[in-house]
């Protein structure tokens, strides 16, 4: 395997019965990028970032994450990955601590790591009023910011975002992107999907969706000259329609 | 192991937060266990009763009065024909009537023998049946009186004229005053600990899925078995916390004896929740969503519940239902309590009650980790 990627996708396809989510797709990932995966709704997107994480077997197709299997190493692949879904998936009934605590715990982090890696977690969130409250009466930014957090607390080597920022203010979508600069800098892989064609300017490279299939992938500079539009909103609509 | 223990918190944690389960977890169990101890019962009291008297003798009223003494009946009405108390019956207004002939007293007399018809309302069988067995044990209790008070030995209930009457006696080992507290309070514990438990545990993993949080536990390199241990190990010790609580009751407030060992009451108590715990599991495991994990564990607990021995005993059972109460846990928890409890019987006579709970405990758990996925 070359060192390069850290994720490797080859004829990957998935099949719910007759209907074709993901067609056998092809892409791979290089270590330390900010990864785009755009596509409409229900164009695979979700289906394809679930494989990768291991919470699905693909149909078919030969797919890898940082070296492992997912075939056969799934389980190996879930110690070295972080997921965040488009659905908030914290514990709403525990507190900020707790959730942490208890994240931090099943990746096997000693209490002293948690400790620490939790009061740098809450200050850099500015959440040290808030930290005993429920999660519930938090604001959806602030739950998604932490959820991120949470996501690479164990400083997993890839982190796979599914639409990380639906829902949320033009400030705390910003907020978020500096948070995912940041994880980036310090070696951390994003694969990240959006609807917000602004965010996919903010990749490395992106992969563009449509129907199960990719239809285009590089990055967002030359995507734009070789199909000759001014801004990704138009390199969206001009692909997702040519189907 | 420390995996588990920080998801054993994070239950525990959210159970005791829970405005809604607390109750349902603590009071309501409780709450059944006083409210079915009195009503659930088998006994019949306040009968209510005609007595058709067509003789108007001292014996007639002597039986009245017998009837009046007795708790089990209650005297609507004495009349002189039978058709007001055949109305009565016909408008549900009363349960039983006896019929008194004319000339009762002077054939006993004359003859030692004479009949008392009584009529029964058999819409509900057990009850008719019961009343009939009420009435004729009074009227065979007047018949000993007659022969004591007057030399009279006199036969009122059977036809046959065979004057030597066989007395029955019966002596209840075990419960001997018949107490049906003494009877249900030990079943209805054991009812009430597995409906919180298959409850608890089927309902819980599906509201994970229906959150969604599911899908966070799935994504990391979190084992089937520690999952599964984080989320069985809270609800067991609830289940044992409820069951020794409601014994502490039953013995105190009901004073339900207590002759065997608790520890083997106890130790039987901790395998059979794991079984039924396996069962929430498995149950939780091929439904989706809250409502169907609900309307899947009401079938099968209505089905155990009522093929458990408690409500109905499995020997009047047909013989193929009898042969279903075998695969039936509350069926083996409601024996060993009572023969625990009841007959004081130790480790070694329940010891395959042990084994069967054994077996199936380790068969729902296998087969509820094996169907349950981290992968959709």
């Amino acid at each position: 395997m070359d060192e390069k990627w850290i994720v490797e996708v080859e004829g990957m396809t998935k099949k719910f019965g007759d209907f074709t989510a993901v067609d056998s797709i092809s892409f791979r990932v290089k270590k330390g990028e900010i990864f785009g995966f755009l596509g409409a709704n229900g164009a695979g997107k979700t289906t394809a970032i679930k494989i990768l994480c291991g919470l699905s077997r693909p149909t078919s197709g030969k797919v890898t994450v940082d070296g492992l299997n997912v075939y056969t190493q799934a389980e190996k692949i879930k110690e070295k990955i972080g997921y965040m879904s488009q659905k908030f998936s914290l514990y709403d009934d525990l507190n900020i601590e707790e959730n942490i605590r208890l994240f931090g715990g099943i990746y096997g982090l000693s209490n002293k790591e948690i400790k620490e890696k939790s009061e740098i977690l809450i200050n850099k969130l500015g959440l040290q009023d808030v930290r005993k409250e429920l999660l519930k009466s938090l604001p959806l930014g602030w739950k998604q910011k932490l959820a991120f957090s949470v996501a690479i607390i164990h400083d997993p080597s890839i982190v796979f975002l599914d639409e990380p920022t639906g829902g949320v203010d033009p400030i705390t979508r910003r907020q978020f992107w500096e948070m995912i600069y940041e994880a980036s800098s310090k070696g951390v892989t994003i694969f990240v999907t959006t609807h917000y064609m602004d965010e996919a300017e903010y990749c490395s490279r992106i992969s563009m969706m449509v129907d199960g299939r990719i239809a285009a992938m590089g990055k967002p500079s030359e995507l734009k000259k070789e199909l000759g539009v001014r801004n990704m909103d138009e390199f969206f609509v001009k692909l997702a329609r040519s189907k | 192991m420390r995996r588990i223990r920080f998801l054993v918190i994070k239950e525990f944690k959210q159970i005791f937060r829970s405005r809604a389960m607390l109750p349902i977890i603590f009071v309501m169990p409780i709450l059944q266990l006083l409210i079915l101890a009195n009503a659930a019962t088998f006994e019949i009291k306040n009968l209510n009763l005609i007595i058709v008297d067509k003789d108007h003798s001292q014996f007639s009223r002597d039986i009245s009065s017998k009837f009046r003494g007795s708790p089990y009946f209650k005297i609507l009405n004495r009349t002189f024909t039978n058709t007001e108390a055949e109305d009565q019956m016909k408008l549900r207004n009363v349960d039983i009537y006896l019929e008194i002939p004319v000339n009762f007293e002077k054939q006993l007399i004359r003859e030692s023998s004479t009949k008392i018809q009584i009529v029964v309302n058999a819409i509900d069988g057990s009850k008719g049946s019961l009343a009939g067995f009420y009435a004729s044990n009074i009227i065979q209790d007047y018949s000993k009186d007659l022969s004591i008070k007057y030399g009279i030995r006199a036969n009122l209930i059977s036809p046959n004229t065979d004057m030597k009457q066989i007395d029955v006696t019966y002596s209840n080992w075990f419960n001997p005053n018949l107490d049906y507290k003494t009877f249900m309070v030990p079943g209805l514990l054991v009812l009430l600990v597995s409906l919180i438990s298959v409850f608890l545990s089927s309902m819980n993993i599906v509201r994970e899925k229906e959150i969604g949080t599911i899908e966070s536990i799935n994504v990391t390199p979190i084992r089937k078995y520690q999952f599964i241990l984080g989320k069985l190990i809270p609800i067991w010790i609830l289940g044992m916390f409820e069951l020794i609580f409601g014994l502490v009751i039953a013995l105190l407030i009901y004073k339900i004896p207590l002759l065997g060992s608790p520890w083997v009451l106890i130790s039987f108590a901790a395998l059979y929740l794991i079984a039924s715990l396996g069962m929430g599991l498995f149950i939780s495991t091929i439904t989706d969503t809250q409502q169907q994990a609900m309307f899947f564990t009401w079938f099968f607990m209505i089905l155990f519940i009522m093929l458990g021995g408690l409500f109905t005993s499995i020997e009047n059972m047909p013989k193929w239902a009898q042969t279903l109460t075998y695969f039936n846990p509350i069926r083996y928890f409601i024996e060993v309590v009572r023969m625990v409890m009841l007959k004081g019987s130790g480790f070694y006579e329940v010891r395959l009650h042990f084994g069967v709970m054994a077996f199936m405990a380790i068969v729902i758990n296998t087969l509820a980790v094996m169907r349950y996925r981290k992968t959709a």
